[in-house]
This record gives structure tokens, C-alpha cells and sequence, in this order.
């Protein structure tokens, strides 16, 4: 479960085409990074993915099932955490569940306990930091039942050490959960630390311009991202995506 | 208690200062009581005359009640219709804006030839008089959803129901309780109006009562009571919305207290 298909999607507003014909696939508990920098089209192809938008042309397969226009389908870490201010972190966490009709209160305690967030369950998220309130907002969607998590650039918030200790506390809990992942972000160590497999996109219209297979093994550490081999990985990236936006004369 | 001596010694001294110097204004320039009686002269009169006001205050105050209560209701449900119909919201809005520039004391003659002389036309005045704001307050809550939330519910598949019940209603709660205030004080105000209409009891009688026959020190009397009683009012809705809004000021003290 949580085989994602992406076929084919073309996406124009008025005049602009944003996206022009992305395909690519998220195996079962695989971690998916698009990578490409902002105004991209990588909210675009997000909420066609979420079902708020509806593409020109192609399909979304998740799990064998057609799932363009249809909400609800994956579970969904937003850029900024969303946190309901008038909720506490418990029935926070629990939101994605409700909204299906579940309510599995007990899971929820123990995984805000692995979280490091033992002794905040009833707390606001007006009392939390910046990292605490993404942790919450990623066990919020950890919770939901469906089989795919959608991640927005999470950390592009928070600062470098905070944005370092999630990225590790992230992939500890996916180690565990193994749920198929597909995370979006502009941070090119932050996708060879954490990814499976990175797609990197064009230029608007955006296309897949390549997909890399990131072979080093789990779990990685710290030291990881200063090895020869990482910087070696970083430095075909940045090729890869210079080539498509950096010669770009900037408009500003 | 601290916190109220901080913030309450600079309005109460102000307030002592200009009843002291009203006071020695009517003395040394010998005002005739029936012109502007002194604040010593009013406060003897709340005390000394109560007798006399006491049995007009709780027809008033249950009328504001009532009123109060009634206006909420038709605010609330107004505001509802009004944000989840947007073809009604479109049609009514501008409707609902103008109603309220027709001055309450030109309207209030015409109810009473409609309905008499009863509780119903008084209630109507008030019911007017309350609604608005709320109605006002709660649709710009409505308005104000943050739009994040709102993104993450539609992706996590919320329907409409859902989105309105678990994101808008109490988001807007603030706003609700902004509204909530304002038509409180106003709908002791709205009572006295609409017993100037004609009315056996209450303070409004009690104050066209005590200025036709200049009994000045009397009015005075009568508007410390409704202000008083609008305080009250007030008082009364800012502890449902403490009770009710726990989260607001959650903060605050704690900020970065939890930090990691």
C-alpha cells in the first residue's frame, strides 16, 4: 500500500502552463523528494495530488485507484504546521483522524511520546517552539489513515540547527513507520539526506528533468552529510538543477 | 486583585478628580439643584431614594435580558445563513447595512401602533438594537479563517459541514464575543429607549418620570444605574469568554518557555 502514480499532468492557468506532462512513481514505503526552487510549480502539482485541483490532462494512481479531484486521499504536512490554536497538541494530532471518523486516542499518546512530546498533550500549540509545532503537525499526519504522507517543505521555517535535529528525528520515525513518503523542498542536503529516490523539475513548465536513485544506506548520520561521496551526490544536483534555473537572469 | 490597582489607579483618580471638581463647581458657583444637582446631592439620592427606583430595575434589566438574548440568537443564526448561502449573503448584506441607519427612536413610535403597548414591541426595539453587531462581528470572524487551516482541512479531505464546525465556528468564536459586548451595553439602552414608549416600570419611566418634573438628582440617578447595569452586562460576557476561549493568551506568559 501507498504506490503512487503520477501520469502524465499537465496543469495551465489562463495562459501560464505551469506543468507539462510530470510523470514519475512513489513505490510502496519509499521516500520521494521533488526538488526544485520555489515558483516551480511544485504547489501545483501538490494540490492536484490533494484533490483541490484538477489537472488538464492526466491521471493520479494511488493504490490502483484513480484519484484526480478526489480530497482526502493522501495525508498532508503543510509548509507551515496549520496547528488549530483553539485545540491541544492531542486533539490536534488527532484531526486528520476525525475528519475520516476515527479516533485512535491511545496510538496517539504513545506517538507523541516517542516524539519527544510527553507532558504537552494538553497543551496549546501557542506554548510550543517552532520545531515542536512541525513534530506535531508531521504525528498529525502520521496519524491519518491513508497510505501516502505529503510533506511541503516542512523545515523551510525554522533555522539551520532546529531544521538539522528534524531532519533526524524525521527519518528515525520514518525508519519506523515505513510509510511511503513524498516530500517536497528547495534544500538539495536536506533531499540526499532523507530521500529514497529525488526527482528534480524544469523550469516552468515544469517536467521531470531527471530522477536520481540515492543509494547510500540507513540510517544516515551527521558525519554522512560532510563525506566525500554526499558532497560528491550534492555537486550533481546542483549541476543538474543549475542547468535548468540558475542561468536564469534573476528578475529582481 | 494586584493587577487591578495597576491597571484601575489611573482611571479612578481621573474619575475622582472630575467628580471633585463638579462638585466644588456647583458649590462655588451656587448651581440651582434642578439645573445640575453635585455628585454629593446624586449619591444621596441613589441611596435615600431607593425605594423609589428599586421596583424599576428589574422590569428593566429582564427586559434587556430578554432582548439581549432573543437579538443574540436571531445575530448568530443570521450570520450563519448569511456566510454559508453566499446568494443570500449577496441579496441581504447591503439590505442589513442600510436597516441600520434608521434611527431606532423614529422606529420605535411605529412598533408600538403595530403592536401595542406590551412586552412584544419593546423586545422588537431591543432585538434590533442587539443583532447587528453580532451579525457584523461574526461574519468578519467568518471571514478571517486563516487561510493555512483552511488549505489543510480541504486537503485532508474535510467536508463542508466539517469545515464549518471543527474550523470556522470557533475560529470566529473571538469575533463572536467582540460582537457579544458591544450589543450587551447597548441592550440596556435599547430598554430604556423602548420604555420611554409608554411603559408603567422601569428606569426609562423612571427617568422621563423624574425630568418632567425636574427632579434632576432623580436622572442622574437613573443613568449611574444604566451604566452600572451595562458594566454588568459586560462583566458577565467576558466571563463566559474566559470560560469559553481558554486558549486565547495560552502563550503569553509561556512563550519559548517550552522551547527546544
Amino acid at each position: 500500500m501507498g504506490n503512487l502514480e503520477i501520469r502524465n499532468i499537465f496543469k495551465s492557468f489562463r495562459n501560464n502552463q505551469v506543468l507539462s506532462g510530470i510523470n514519475f512513481q512513489v513505490e510502496e514505503g519509499e521516500f520521494v523528494s521533488i526538488l526544485g526552487p520555489s515558483g516551480s510549480g511544485k504547489s501545483t502539482l501538490f494540490n492536484i495530488i490533494g484533490g483541490i485541483l484538477v489537472p488538464d490532462q492526466g491521471e493520479i494512481i494511488l493504490d490502483g485507484r484513480n484519484i484526480v479531484g478526489k480530497r482526502g486521499s493522501i495525508s498532508y504536512t503543510p509548509q507551515t504546521p496549520a496547528l488549530f490554536p483553539w485545540r491541544t497538541v492531542l486533539d490536534n494530532v488527532l484531526l486528520g483522524q476525525e475528519i475520516l471518523g476515527l479516533k485512535e486516542k491511545e496510538k496517539a499518546l504513545e506517538m507523541l511520546e516517542k516524539a519527544g512530546l510527553k507532558g504537552y498533550e494538553n497543551a496549546y500549540p501557542d506554548e510550543l517552539s517552532g520545531g515542536m509545532k512541525q513534530r506535531v503537525s508531521f504525528i498529525r499526519s502520521l496519524l491519518s489513515p491513508q497510505t501516502l504522507i505529503c510533506l511541503d517543505e516542512p523545515f523551510s521555517a525554522l533555522d539551520e540547527f532546529t531544521r538539522i535535529q528534524m531532519q533526524k528525528w524525521l527519518q528515525t520515525i520514518w525508519l519506523e513507520h515505513r510509510r511511503s513518503v513524498l516530500f517536497v523542498t528547495h534544500n538539495i542536503e536536506e533531499a540526499l539526506f532523507l530521500s529514497d529516490k529525488i526527482v528534480i523539475l524544469s523550469n516552468k513548465p515544469a517536467t521531470v528533468k531527471k530522477i536520481f536513485q540515492i543509494p547510500f544506506s540507513r540510517p544516515r548520520t551527521e558525519d554522512f552529510m560532510l563525506s566525500e561521496e554526499f558532497l560528491s551526490w550534492k555537486r550533481q544536483i546542483y549541476q543538474e538543477i543549475s542547468e535548468s534555473f540558475l542561468f536564469v537572469e534573476p528578475s529582481m | 486583585m494586584k493587577k487591578m490597582i495597576r491597571l484601575g489607579w489611573k482611571p479612578i483618580s481621573l474619575l475622582v478628580f472630575l467628580l471633585l471638581f463638579w462638585e466644588l463647581y456647583v458649590k462655588i458657583m451656587a448651581v440651582p439643584e434642578w439645573l445640575l444637582p453635585a455628585p454629593s446631592a446624586i449619591f444621596k439620592e441613589l441611596y435615600g431614594g431607593f425605594p423609589q427606583w428599586y421596583g424599576h430595575l428589574l422590569p428593566t434589566t429582564f427586559l434587556a435580558i430578554t432582548g439581549l438574548v432573543i437579538g443574540s440568537v436571531i445575530g448568530v443564526v443570521t450570520a450563519i445563513i448569511l456566510h454559508l448561502v453566499p446568494f443570500v449573503r449577496q441579496a441581504f448584506y447591503p439590505i442589513l447595512i442600510v436597516s441600520q441607519n434608521i434611527p431606532i427612536i423614529v422606529l420605535a413610535p411605529l412598533l408600538v401602533i403595530w403592536f401595542g403597548f406590551g412586552m412584544l414591541p419593546k423586545v422588537i426595539v431591543i432585538v434590533l438594537v442587539c443583532f447587528f453587531p453580532i451579525t457584523i462581528a461574526l461574519l468578519d470572524g467568518f471571514k478571517q479563517t486563516s487561510p493555512d487551516l483552511l488549505h489543510y482541512m480541504k486537503m485532508a479531505g474535510a467536508t463542508k459541514g466539517q469545515i464549518f464546525t471543527k474550523l470556522e465556528w470557533p475560529h470566529a468564536l473571538p469575533s463572536l464575543f467582540s460582537g457579544l459586548k458591544i450589543s450587551a451595553t447597548y441592550s440596556v439602552m435599547g430598554a430604556v429607549i423602548s420604555e420611554w414608549l409608554g411603559a408603567n416600570k422601569g428606569l426609562g419611566v423612571y427617568m422621563t418620570l423624574s425630568s418632567s418634573s425636574f427632579r434632576t438628582d432623580r436622572v442622574f440617578v437613573a443613568i449611574f444605574i444604566v451604566v452600572l447595569l451595562s458594566l454588568l452586562f459586560f462583566a458577565c460576557i467576558l466571563m463566559i469568554e474566559k470560560k469559553m476561549i481558554k486558549w486565547k493568551g495560552a502563550g503569553g506568559k509561556n512563550n519559548g518557555k517550552f522551547g527546544n
